[in-house]
């Protein structure tokens, strides 16, 4: 979701607070009619975040680090990685927090101004596309030194077009089915290990006057969720990643068969999906009015009450007819190196740092809702569903990243968004136009 | 709206006059000095130039980029497209004309019922009624909020599970709970009636001052001649505030164009209120940019938005040139 469009969207995984809209804030500075001097504050923040502060501090040994980390969880775990850095190794950190949704939307602008050295930032396509444009310093030699600490599959995910790696992952989460154990065991549910048995599964829900599966989709990410993982089950990973890449036509059978598929789960899922936040289908899994809820595991955040939290469990997606379970959604968040930033030894060191389990347990010791990526970090404190998800991250053959950070931003926002909302309306899907769109769109990059 | 006020103004208080005039030896007028000419060069010249720099330089380069392929990076990956960009609007792009469409049903939304019902609200206000100044205070209010902030204000009337709106229905927390904003067979007419709360507050003013404006002779004349008070209104007072009528026309005109807060906070345009403007902002601004398609949409815009500029400037000068 990284890109997820607009920001507003990738905020809402680590915004508790972004309920019904989430984007007050840029919303308000968009906007900004009536509300010109309250919009004032964040849109100059925003503005300055990101340029002056770099000018003063790549000198005296420094680097600065920006981030779009801007909520109060995350925001105090980078805090405490680079002030775990600073005392180690004396350098200066000077971060630039800038609300996640503008420091998404201006990325552009961002990196052909005056970036900071590095930078929060997603794999993906994303991270190819401005390494391709040169926007981005290839860091083969941190991947020296911190290579062993990670596995193949993160390291591909951090190689850029060219071969040359880029990347730093610091943590990632895993899509999947979250429930309520207690519900499932007064009922009498089973984890259903097909896609026949999931639909069984539902169908005996209902007949429970439950919702079986909670489904948001007013933001129009979170469906790309539930197109991913059918699409990777019926078709494979690879041809999830050709057809984000757009190598593989959308006017096709097999893209066809992902929506006749879906579509035999469409009564299944919540009727109001679209006019409700991730947010609200979070709080309806937890009043038990819906039975299950396909999501990051970010979802938890919203589960404030520890009992509710010890309640959940996940399942992977079940297998339909290709390649059984191998493929985990769990998109990967990290550093990138600015071009800029690319001079500063400093800024290659924190990069090398942020690769340590020494850093990525500094950070978890703040944020403990995502995994941490480097080998050897601390596990002692993981509730059972934190090892569970570890688990089928490291179990997973394939690690894809989600639509909107493994396709062109424009074909996830522009086009996928309204045409998942109408297909959840009508459950009609018109391919040969998806496929018009990808054509004109792809060709404009 | 400073045009708006400007318009109110009679013609005669705009005029310069009354300035000293200068009569040279040779008998030739010099209306003004060398340092009148510096001073007025620097007040046409700077507000050109803001024109130029913010308002047409960036208007021709949307139209020159909406013939352009570009990624919005490198100026060197600019490509000529030709008519592809309005071609691909037109034909391949799904959410384009239900956009047109909900302009223009927000246009006569506005039109048919938020503006009439600005002018009743004035014409009830007029009346000297007790607590008039009260009244007046409420409608207005919505005026001086964001749009954005309105959609956030009806959101809690909308709401499917706590909203008010389904509270009075009494369809609250059942299955039969209308999703006002999220359904999207009526959240268009869900959003039209935030909006006109607003509209009819704004048109409720103008035509307040404009009823002030109308010479009081009028009405006792017509009431002389034994006009009802229906008649009165439609056949006088109406037509004498024709200057107020046009500018309300061309305001309605204008805030359907515009129409782009109230949906954008609902759900950023999508779902059933797509609109032309949220459209422009989905291709031109942030990550998923595609500029030479969000220029053609803009383009689209501007075009339609010269319709009634060209109305009323024609209308404004017309009757200068007139005068």
């Amino acid at each position: 979701m990284l890109l997820l469009l607009k920001g507003e969207n990738m905020a809402s995984p680590f915004d508790a607070s972004a309920t019904a809209f989430p984007s007050r804030r840029s919303i308000l500075k968009t906007a900004g009619v009536g509300a010109a001097s309250l919009a004032g504050i964040p849109f100059l923040a925003a503005c300055t975040g990101g340029s002056a502060p770099s000018a003063t501090g790549t000198d005296s040994g420094g680097l600065t680090f920006g981030s779009g980390s801007s909520d109060d969880v995350p925001k105090r775990a980078y805090q405490a990685v680079t002030d775990a850095f600073t005392a180690k190794t004396g350098r200066k950190v000077t971060t630039n927090t800038v609300p996640h949704n503008d420091f998404q939307n201006k990325i552009n602008s961002y990196l052909q101004g005056s970036p900071d050295d590095t930078f929060t930032w997603f794999a993906g396509y994303r991270m190819q596309y401005y390494a391709e444009k040169g926007l981005l310093a290839p860091i083969d030699d941190v991947w020296e030194t911190i290579g062993a600490n990670y596995s193949d599959a993160l390291k591909k995910a951090s190689t850029g077009p060219d071969g040359k790696l880029y990347f730093v992952p610091n943590y990632n989460y895993p899509w999947g089915f979250f429930y309520r154990k207690s519900l499932w065991a007064e009922k009498g549910y089973e984890v259903p290990e097909t896609f026949d048995a999931l639909k069984t599964l539902a169908a005996k829900m209902q007949g429970d006057g439950i919702i079986p599966i909670g489904f948001a989709d007013k933001d129009g990410w979170p469906a790309m969720g539930t197109f991913d993982y059918i699409n990777m089950r019926l078709n494979g990973y690879q041809f999830h990643v050709d057809l984000s890449a757009h190598k593989e036509s959308w006017d096709q059978q097999k893209v066809s068969a992902v929506f006749d598929t879906w579509s035999a789960l469409l009564p299944f899922q919540d009727p109001g999906a679209l006019g409700q936040t991730w947010q609200d289908a979070a709080k309806s899994l937890e009043a038990k009015k819906t039975g299950m809820y396909l999501l990051g595991s970010f979802v938890t955040q919203q589960f404030t009450d520890a009992a509710v939290l010890a309640d959940i469990d996940f399942f992977a997606f079940p297998e339909i007819a290709m390649e059984g379970r191998d493929a985990v959604e769990a998109p990967i968040d990290g550093l990138l190196l600015s071009k800029k930033g690319g001079e500063n030894k400093a800024a290659r060191d924190f990069m090398a740092y942020l690769g340590t389990p020494e850093a990525q347990d500094a950070y978890a010791a703040v944020d403990a809702s995502n995994i941490a990526t480097a080998k050897g970090t601390d596990t002692s404190k993981f509730s059972p569903l934190n090892k569970k998800c570890a688990e089928t991250i490291a179990d997973a053959k394939y690690i894809s990243q989600f639509f909107d950070r493994d396709a062109l931003p424009a074909m996830a926002n522009n086009v996928m968004i309204p045409a998942l909302q109408s297909f959840i309306k009508d459950g009609k899907m018109d391919v040969k136009n998806l496929e018009a769109q990808a054509k004109t769109l792809y060709a404009a990059q | 709206m400073s045009s708006t006020a400007q318009e109110l103004i009679p013609p005669e208080a705009q005029e310069p006059g009354g300035g000293r005039i200068g009569r040279t030896r040779g008998g030739r007028v010099r209306r003004l000095t060398g340092r009148d000419k510096v001073v007025l060069s620097l007040m046409v010249g700077i507000p050109t130039l803001i024109e130029l720099a913010l308002v047409w330089l960036p208007t021709l380069m949307s139209i020159g980029l909406s013939f352009t392929r570009w990624n919005g990076l490198d100026l060197a990956d600019i490509r000529p497209a030709g008519t592809e960009n309005y071609q691909y609007i037109t034909q391949d792009y799904p959410p384009f004309w239900p956009a047109v469409q909900h302009n223009l049903m927000w246009l006569l939304f506005l039109a048919l019922i938020a503006t009439p019902l600005g002018l009743l609200l004035a014409v009830l206000l007029d009346q000297n009624i007790r607590g008039s100044k009260i009244y007046q205070s409420i409608f207005f209010a919505p005026v001086m909020l964001s749009l954005a902030l309105i959609g956030i204000i009806w959101q809690l009337f909308y709401q499917r599970d706590n909203g008010l709106l389904n509270f009075i229905l009494g369809t609250a927390g059942t299955p039969q709970a209308v999703d006002w904003f999220g359904d999207s067979s009526v959240n268009i007419w869900a959003a039209m009636i935030a909006a006109t709360w607003r509209h009819a507050g704004y048109v409720m003013l103008l035509y307040l001052a404009g009823l002030k404006g109308v010479d009081p002779s009028l009405r006792e004349a017509a009431s002389i001649d034994g006009a009802n008070a229906y008649q009165t209104f439609f056949r006088v007072v109406f037509p004498a505030m024709r200057p107020i009528n046009i500018v309300i026309v061309v305001i309605t005109i204008i805030e359907s164009l515009r129409a782009f807060d109230v949906v954008y906070v609902i759900n950023r345009g999508t779902n059933g209120l797509e609109m032309l403007s949220a459209l422009v902002i989905q291709n031109l601004v942030g990550e998923g940019q595609v500029i030479g398609v969000g220029s053609a949409l803009a383009v689209v815009l501007l075009v339609i938005s010269l319709v009634p500029i060209v109305f009323y400037l024609s209308r404004t000068f017309g009757k200068e040139n007139r005068a």
